[in-house]
């Protein structure tokens, strides 16, 4: 397996009028071909920046940094706006949160979803029309044909974020970037819309980064999961180590707030994590995590390491692996 | 679009009897037409007999559906001063109101849209603080002012062109350029506005997402959907603008239907002064009908149901 996107220290800094917010603070992940990362953490935590400056897609005044960010062997970051863009659509593609308002109102699907293949691959206007229609009927969408003439206003939400997938496809993308694609949806739709990425992720082989704060979702897609605090990343791992073994206090009140079926209790008060995220403009000394953590103490408040146990199984915290699985025990019966 | 075409013309004609009433009825506000015409030493025989010749004496419905239907067939009367036919009249001023109106509109919008497009890329740049500027200026500085600045820098100082007259394009650029400007601080404005925040929405995220080159992100995602206000705003503002700045075609001496609506309404002249007001009011129905068909064609939301 190669590594189609590597990123070592990502740091975004967002300038504000009292002094810079560190939204991203230095994180390392990697995905291979074939592969679903899901990143996951509550809203603010730097997940959707995160994605953004890997598409070059944050605003000029928003500085982004990293010791490494290599997409299939070239640096992303030396890249100018131009190199980017060739890149941007074609071989790196992205779904966003609003289907509702990610589509231009005033040109049809079929236009909007021609326009990668005949920028970047110099496709017909036949080609291009053609694979437009095979991915929409690939994204489940019937009358394929006719849709392309279609403006998105007459669409649903559902079918318009299918749109925004099969767009995405046009090139057919090493990687993919999902950022909340069914945060906008109804439930229904929710679950056909991530069935249908994780098929399509299969299908065409590419590389899929999924950016949610949901872990039902994290559950039935992921192969590996890094989990966001802060602009940090607090623990990594595949998606049975991330279930099975929780180390980071905030991945095991994230699992403990899911309700189980059978094992909840009816009327029973669901799992919550207490206290708010800290502010993120100036540095933070210590774990970030300390305020709302139960299990915090002295030593929280100036240390905050890393501790890598394998390739890409790591967590952050100042307890050692035992402790950390006692207090998810403890955690669970409380 | 077959039906929206339909109810927008449906509603223009009803616009446009509206506007012949109120401007038929000109002739009874402005006081009693017989005795006006008559002159103040006149005797009641004589206010009688002009009645009569005029027609004054009949039931006004009966007046206006005359008028309306004179109209149409493009007879407005005879004028009271002149004693020409009106229609005589506008033939010969209206092609002078056209081409100040058809340059001066041209002139606003070559200006005011690529400014507003370039103040809207980089906000509070020292680019978009000068488009600020010029509209600032061109909103605060009287037409009249600077209409003669221009004529003191261009035509007396530097003599490139005429000063009065409408004999050819050259007279027309002074005027077209002050007439223009004043238009533009609008357009630029409600331009820049509406690419500031078309350009922050999340369709042109997705063509920047897609790799598209700048100049499509522009003009093909972003400007289309800036200008739908635009149009209907330069619509207006072209309807303006064919009436003629009176105060601008009096100092470049260009005798325009507007120039002709003023000198006629100090005579007395009503068939002029009707004749005018309701060309002008057409056109204004039939610019608002074509920029909602502008609109319709823009976007696909007004267009497709």
């Amino acid at each position: 397996m190669s590594a189609v996107l590597e990123v070592s220290g990502l740091t975004v800094d967002i300038p504000v009028p009292s002094g810079d917010l560190h939204a991203v603070r230095g994180i390392d992940f990697s995905v291979d071909k074939g592969e679903t990362l899901c990143i996951v953490g509550e809203s603010g935590c730097g997940k959707s920046l995160t994605s953004l400056s890997i598409m070059g897609l944050l605003p000029k005044r928003a500085k982004v940094s990293a010791d490494r960010m290599h997409f299939v062997g070239t640096d992303l970051l030396g890249m100018k706006e131009r190199e980017l863009a060739a890149i941007r659509g074609n071989r790196m593609a992205m779904i966003f949160q609003e289907p509702m308002t990610s589509l231009n109102p005033a040109y049809t699907i079929g236009n909007q979803l021609m326009e990668p293949l005949i920028r970047h691959k110099n496709a017909s206007d036949k080609e291009a029309r053609d694979r437009a229609i095979y991915l929409l009927e690939r994204v489940g969408i019937t009358a394929a044909a006719s849709r392309l003439s279609q403006y998105p206003h007459q669409l649903s939400g559902g079918l318009r974020q299918r749109v925004m997938i099969a767009m995405a496809l046009m090139c057919d993308p090493e990687l993919i970037i999902a950022d909340e694609p069914t945060t906008a949806l109804d439930v229904t739709i929710q679950a056909q819309i991530l069935h249908l990425l994780a098929e399509l992720r299969k299908e065409f082989n590419s590389a899929l980064i999924l950016i949610t704060h949901d872990l039902g979702v994290v559950a039935r897609v992921a192969d590996k999961v890094a989990v966001m605090y802060a602009g940090k990343i607090v623990e990594a791992g595949t998606v049975d180590e991330i279930f099975n073994q929780p180390l980071h206090p905030y991945t095991q009140g994230l699992i403990n707030c899911i309700p189980v079926p059978g094992k909840t209790a009816r009327g029973s008060r669901l799992g919550s994590i207490p206290g708010i995220v800290p502010t993120l403009i100036g540095d933070i000394k210590g774990c970030s995590f300390r305020n709302r953590c139960a299990f915090a103490h002295g030593e929280c408040d100036t240390k905050d390491p890393f501790h890598t146990l394998s390739p890409g199984r790591g967590y952050r915290c100042t307890l050692d692996v035992p402790a950390c699985e006692a207090n998810a025990k403890e955690l669970v019966s409380a | 679009m077959l039906v929206y075409t339909l109810k927008r013309l449906f509603l223009a004609l009803l616009v446009a009897m509206t506007v012949s009433a109120i401007t038929f009825s000109l002739t009874y506000l402005a006081g009693d037409p017989a005795i006006s015409m008559a002159g103040e030493t006149a005797s009641d025989a004589d206010i009688e007999y002009i009645e009569k010749l005029y027609g004054f004496d009949r039931p006004i419905v009966v007046q206006y559906f005359e008028w309306a239907l004179n109209a149409f067939r493009g007879d407005f009367g005879e004028s009271y001063y002149f004693r020409i036919p009106v229609a005589d009249l506008l033939l010969e001023r209206l092609p002078v109101s056209m081409t100040l109106g058809v340059s001066a509109i041209s002139f606003a919008i070559l200006l005011s849209i690529p400014l507003g497009v370039l103040a809207a890329m980089r906000p509070n740049s020292l680019l978009d603080r000068l488009a600020l500027g010029i509209s600032v200026v061109g909103q605060a500085m009287p037409s009249f002012w600077f209409a003669l600045v221009l004529i003191v820098m261009f035509a007396v100082w530097y003599p490139i062109f005429p000063t009065t007259g409408s004999e050819t394009w050259v007279h027309f650029v002074l005027p077209t350029i002050v007439l223009g400007y004043y238009a533009t601080p609008a357009i630029m404005r409600l331009t820049r506005t509406g690419m500031l925040e078309v350009l922050g929405s999340d369709y042109i995220r997705t063509a920047r997402a897609k790799g598209l080159p700048q100049h499509v992100i522009l003009f093909k995602h972003a400007l289309r959907n800036a200008v739908i206000p635009v149009v209907s705003l330069a619509a207006v503002q072209f309807g303006f603008m064919l009436g003629g700045s009176i105060v601008i075609e009096s100092i470049f001496a260009l005798h325009g239907a507007g120039y002709l609506a003023w000198e006629s309404i100090g005579r007395n002249d009503l068939p002029v002064v009707q004749a005018v007001v309701l060309v002008f009011s057409l056109f204004y129905i039939v610019l608002t009908f074509l920029s909602d068909l502008l609109n319709a064609w823009l976007d696909p939301r007004i267009r497709v149901g």
